[in-house]
C-alpha cells in the first residue's frame, strides 16, 4: 500500500512547485495538476522527444509531473472558479506558486478555501514569502541560488571567474523538499488533531538554510567563507582535493588521509602498481603505516613527521591518478577503505551497475507512443509503501472527463 | 526558559520518539526537522569515543576562544532541541538500555556506515523483535544494498558519483562542483520525509519498515531532464562545451549568468526569460549595443551569448551590484546579486526569523539555521542548542526507564553510559 493512498493533492501548474508534486505523487498520493487553458508554460521546455517541439513531447514536462493527472481550469472565469472550489472540497493538499496576489484577488486564498474545506492543507510557495517587499520581484533558479548564498560558495580558486549556480535546477529543488517536507508535517498532525493549516515556503528562505557553513561559519563566528575549486568553500583556503586521473577524468579525493591503515592501503597500491620505486617518499608511508593512532589536525604544519607522513600521502594520490583511470581510482580506493569518488556526469552515474543492481532505472509506459523509457527512480526505498511511478506525465486537460465530470 | 503570554502553539509531531544515532548533517539534519516540530529526538552518542564519531563536534566555527567537544558551531546548528544521551554498546547494561529505549521509541534512525548496527547486534531483524512496528531509516552514501554496499562517503563523494559536482561549472574549466555538501543537506531532506512517510503508512497500517536511503540515489533523481535527453534521445551531458552551468536550456534564456560588478569579487545574476524581459532589459541598459541584430531574438541571442556575456558584463562591472539589482528589478527583469554571508544574514529582510538564537549550555548564546516556512498552526520551535555529551541522561533514563540519580551515577561508574 502508498504511503499516500487516499490523500488528494491538487497543484496548481507552476515550473517553480512541479518537483513538490511529483514527490507526492510518486508516493502514490492522488495529484491532479490544473492547468490553464493553452496548457502550462512549461511543455515547450526543451529537451523534446527526438527534438521535436510539441505540447505533449517535452521531456522537463514528462519528468516533473509523473504520477499525476491533468484537468484544465480558467481560474479567471466564474465557471472555472466554481469548479475548482467543488474540486477543491474533496482535496487535502494544495500546492500553488502563484504570482503574489493573484490567489487572493480571484477570491481563491486559503481563507477563502478553507471555506469548502475546513482542514483543508495549503501549501504557499513564493520566491521571498507571503507579504514580502519583494513579492513581485520576476526570479528564476539562477537569481535564487545568487542572492540566497549557494553561489557565493560555488566556483573556482580564480575569483577572476564567476561564482557558479550549481546545475540542474536545485534552487526550485530545494524549495520543493521544503514544501513536501511541510506538507507531510500538516498531514501527521491533521492525522492526530483533524486540523489542517496554511504553509507559507519560501524559496530564498530554502536556500539561505542549505549552504552548511556558509551561513553558519558567519552566524557563529561572524567569518566568511570563500570559494575554492571543486571542494568546500573555507575561511582558510585548504587544499585540492580533485585529480585529474590518467583518462583525462576526474576524480575527488575527499578527507585526505591520516589513519595508519590508510598509509598502508596506499603504500600497498604504490607497490602494486610498481610505483614505489620511483617515489623516494614512500618511506613515509612506511612510517605512516606503523604509527599507533592517526594524525591529528593540529600536528600538520607543526611536527615535522607527521606533516611529511600527511603530504607523502596526498603525493601518493596524485601520483596513483596519474596511473589509473578515474573509474579504477575509485573502485581501487574504496576497495581499499579509502572513500574517493569517481566524477561522473549524470548519466555515467544513472548507467553505473550499483545503481543498476539497486532497480534505479524505472521503466515507464507512454502507451500513446507504443513505447516504453528509462526514468530516473526512487530517491528512497520504503519496501512496504513503494516509490512508484504510476503514469506518465498528463496531456493537456487528459482527465477532465474523469474528474471533473 | 522564557515566559509566553500567548498559549504554547501545538506541535505537529508531538508523541513522536525517535532513537536517533544520526551524525555529521546528512543524519542530524533529517532529525532537526523533526525535533523543530516537537518530536522527542534522543540523539545517542558514545561515551567511550566521547561522540567524535561525529566529526563535527569539536570543530569550528566557534564561538570564541574556548575549544572541545562541547564547542562545534556545526554541530550545535544541526541538534537543536534534541535531547543527548550517552550508551555505550559495547557492554551488556548498555545493550539492555538501548533495547529498552528501542521499545520505548517509533524510529531508529541512523547514518553510519553499513553494517554498523547490525555489528552492534542492533540489526533491522533484531529491532523487530524488540518493537514489531518500528521504522528504522539508514542514510548511507550508496545505501545499504549492492555492489558499493560496503563503500564509505562524504557528502562531496556522494555529490562527484551522482553527477552533481560534474553539472556545476563552466566550459574549459575542472569541474567547479558544489562548495559545501549540498547533498548533507539534501539527503537529510529525503531522510525526513522517509521518516514521516514511514509514519503515515504505520498510522494506516500499524506496519513498520526498514527504509534504505542511499544518498547518491536522492542525488541522482536531481537530474530529471537531462537524465531523460539521454535515455530518451541518446544525447549525454558529457559533450563538448558542457557543462555550463551559469547558462540555461531547459528553458532556454538569454541572457543568463553571473556577471561582474565593481568592488572586490562583486557579482550579480541576471536571467532574461523572454524577449519581454530582454525588452525590459535593453530599456534598463540604455546603451546602443543592445540593438545589435545579433541580439534581436532569443535563438540570436543564444548563438552569440558568449558576445552578449561579454557586452553585459561591461555595463554591470561599472556598478554596485545592488544598484544593478535594484534597477532591473524595478524593471521586471530577474536579477539577484550573489549575496555574501553577512549580507544575507545581517541585511537581508527577506531572511527575517530564519536565524533564530538558541541556547547552549555550554557555548551560551548562538544564532543558527532556522527552517524556511511558516506552519500556520503548528509553528517550528527552535530554542535550545544542541546537547552536550550526555547532557540528558538522567532526565532521559529517569522519565523513561525510572532510573533514580543514584542509578544514573552507578550506570556511568560501571562505563555503560
Amino acid at each position: 500500500m502508498s504511503a499516500l493512498a487516499g490523500v488528494r493533492v491538487v497543484e496548481l501548474a507552476s515550473e517553480r512547485i512541479a518537483f513538490a508534486g511529483k514527490l507526492l505523487a510518486d508516493m502514490g498520493a492522488d495529484v491532479i495538476l490544473v492547468e490553464p487553458p493553452g496548457g502550462d508554460p512549461a511543455r515547450g521546455y526543451p529537451p523534446f522527444l527526438d527534438d521535436t517541439p510539441g505540447p505533449d513531447r517535452s521531456l522537463w514536462w514528462w519528468h516533473y509531473h509523473t504520477s499525476k493527472r491533468g484537468v484544465v481550469i480558467d481560474l479567471e472565469s466564474a465557471e472555472g472558479r466554481a469548479r475548482f472550489k467543488a474540486l477543491m472540497a474533496e482535496t487535502d493538499v494544495l500546492l500553488e506558486s502563484e504570482p503574489a496576489g493573484r490567489l487572493a484577488r480571484l477570491g481563491l486564498d486559503y481563507d477563502d478555501l478553507r471555506q469548502v474545506r475546513g482542514d483543508l492543507i495549503f501549501v504557499s510557495m513564493t520566491p521571498f514569502g507571503r507579504g514580502s517587499r519583494n513579492d513581485d520581484a520576476p526570479v528564476t533558479d539562477l537569481t535564487i541560488l545568487a542572492g540566497a548564498g549557494p553561489a557565493w560558495s560555488c566556483g573556482y580558486d580564480d575569483h577572476a571567474l564567476p561564482p557558479v549556480r550549481g546545475g540542474g535546477g536545485q534552487g526550485f529543488h530545494t524549495a520543493c523538499h521544503f514544501a513536501a517536507l511541510s506538507a507531510l508535517t500538516a498531514l501527521l498532525y491533521r492525522a492526530s488533531s483533524g486540523e489542517g493549516q496554511f504553509i507559507d515556503v519560501s524559496m530564498h528562505g530554502a536556500s539561505n538554510v542549505t549552504t552548511e557553513a556558509a551561513s553558519y561559519s558567519w552566524l557563529v563566528a561572524r567569518q566568511t567563507v570563500q570559494r575554492q575549486t571543486g571542494r568546500h568553500a573555507a575561511a582558510v583556503p585548504t587544499q585540492g582535493t580533485q585529480m585529474l586521473c590518467k583518462d583525462g577524468r576526474w576524480v575527488n579525493t575527499g578527507v585526505p588521509p591520516r589513519s595508519p591503515a590508510e598509509f598502508g592501503y596506499i603504500l600497498g597500491w604504490l607497490r602494486e602498481l610498481g610505483l614505489e620505486e620511483g617515489f623516494p617518499d614512500a618511506i613515509f608511508l612506511e612510517i605512516g603505516a606503523a604509527m599507533p593512532k592517526p594524525i591529528t589536525y593540529d600536528l600538520i604544519g607543526v611536527d615535522a613527521e607527521a606533516t611529511a607522513i600527511f603530504s607523502a600521502g596526498r603525493e601518493a594520490l596524485a601520483l596513483i591518478a596519474e596511473n589509473v583511470s578515474a573509474y579504477d581510482y575509485f573502485i581501487g580506493f574504496q576497495r581499499r577503505g579509502i572513500a574517493v569518488g569517481v566524477i561522473y556526469s549524470p548519466e555515467e552515474a544513472f548507467e553505473d551497475e550499483h545503481f543498476r543492481a539497486r532497480g534505479f532505472q524505472t521503466a515507464v509506459t507512454h502507451e500513446d507512443l507504443g513505447r516504453s523509457f528509462r526514468y530516473p527512480g526512487a530517491p528512497y526505498q520504503l519496501p512496504a509503501s513503494p516509490w512508484r511511478i504510476s503514469r506518465r506525465a498528463p496531456k493537456l486537460g487528459e482527465h477532465d472527463r474523469d474528474i471533473l465530470g | 526558559m522564557e515566559a509566553y503570554l500567548e498559549p504554547t502553539p501545538p506541535a505537529a509531531l508531538a508523541g513522536i520518539r525517535i532513537c536517533d544515532f544520526c551524525g555529521q548533517l546528512a543524519g542530524a539534519g533529517a532529525t532537526k526537522w523533526l525535533a523543530a516540530f516537537g518530536a522527542e529526538v534522543i540523539r545517542i552518542e558514545d561515551p567511550e569515543r566521547e561522540g567524535r564519531w561525529d566529526i563535527l563536534r569539536g570543530i569550528g566555527p566557534y564561538v570564541d576562544e574556548r575549544r572541545g567537544l562541547e564547542f562545534g558551531g556545526g554541530y550545535n546548528n544541526h541538534n537543536t532541541q534534541k535531547l543527548g544521551v550517552t550508551i555505550n554498546v559495547r557492554t551488556a547494561r548498555g545493550k539492555e538500555l538501548l533495547t529498552e529505549l528501542i521499545r520505548q521509541s517509533d524510529c531508529v534512525t541512523e547514518n553510519f556506515a553499513a553494517g554498523v548496527l547490525e555489528r552492534w547486534g542492533f540489526g533491522y531483524e533484531q529491532l523487530k523483535v524488540i518493537k514489531p512496528d518500528i521504522i528504522y531509516v539508514s542514510n548511507c552514501g550508496f545505501g545499504h544494498i549492492g555492489p558499493y554496499g560496503a563503500f564509505k562517503t562524504w557528502g562531496p563523494i556522494v555529490q562527484a558519483v551522482s553527477g552533481l559536482t560534474y553539472a556545476s561549472g563552466l566550459p574549459d574549466q575542472p569541474p567547479a562542483g558544489w562548495g559545501y555538501s549540498y547533498m548533507d543537506h539534501t539527503g537529510g531532506y529525503y531522510m525526513a520525509m522517509a521518516i514521516m512517510l514511514a509514519l503515515l503508512h504505520r498510522q494506516r497500517t500499524g506496519e513498520g519498515q526498514w527504509v534504505d536511503l542511499a544518498c547518491t540515489e536522492a542525488a541522482l533523481t536531481l537530474h530529471g531532464p537531462a537524465l531523460l535527453d539521454w535515455t530518451v534521445n541518446g544525447r549525454p551531458s558529457r559533450r563538448e562545451g558542457q557543462p555550463h552551468s551559469n547558462r540555461n536550456t531547459s528553458p532556454p534564456m538569454a541572457p543568463h549568468g553571473i556577471y561582474p560588478c565593481a568592488g572586490d569579487d562583486a557579482w550579480v545574476a541576471i536571467a532574461c526569460r523572454d524577449d519581454a524581459d530582454w525588452e525590459r532589459l535593453t530599456a534598463a541598459v540604455e546603451s546602443t549595443w543592445t540593438e545589435d541584430a545579433a541580439y534581436a531574438s532569443l535563438d540570436a541571442r543564444q548563438t552569440n551569448q558568449d558576445a552578449l556575456d561579454e557586452d553585459l558584463g561591461a555595463w554591470t562591472a561599472t556598478q554596485d551590484k545592488f544598484a544593478v539589482q535594484r534597477r532591473l528589478r524595478d524593471a521586471g527583469v530577474p536579477c539577484s546579486a550573489v549575496q555574501t554571508p553577512q549580507e544575507r544574514v545581517d541585511h537581508d529582510p527577506d531572511t527575517e526569523g530564519l536565524w533564530p538564537e538558541v541556547s547552549h549550555t555550554a557555548m551560551g548564546r548562538v544564532r543558527v539555521d532556522g527552517l524556511p516556512v511558516r506552519m500556520s498552526r503548528t509553528p517550528w520551535r527552535i530554542e535550545r542548542g544542541a546537547p552536550c555529551l550526555g547532557e540528558h541522561n538522567e532526565e532521559v533514563f529517569g522519565r523513561l526507564f525510572g532510573l533514580s540519580t543514584a542509578d544514573v551515577a552507578q550506570l556511568r561508574a560501571e562505563g555503560a553510559i
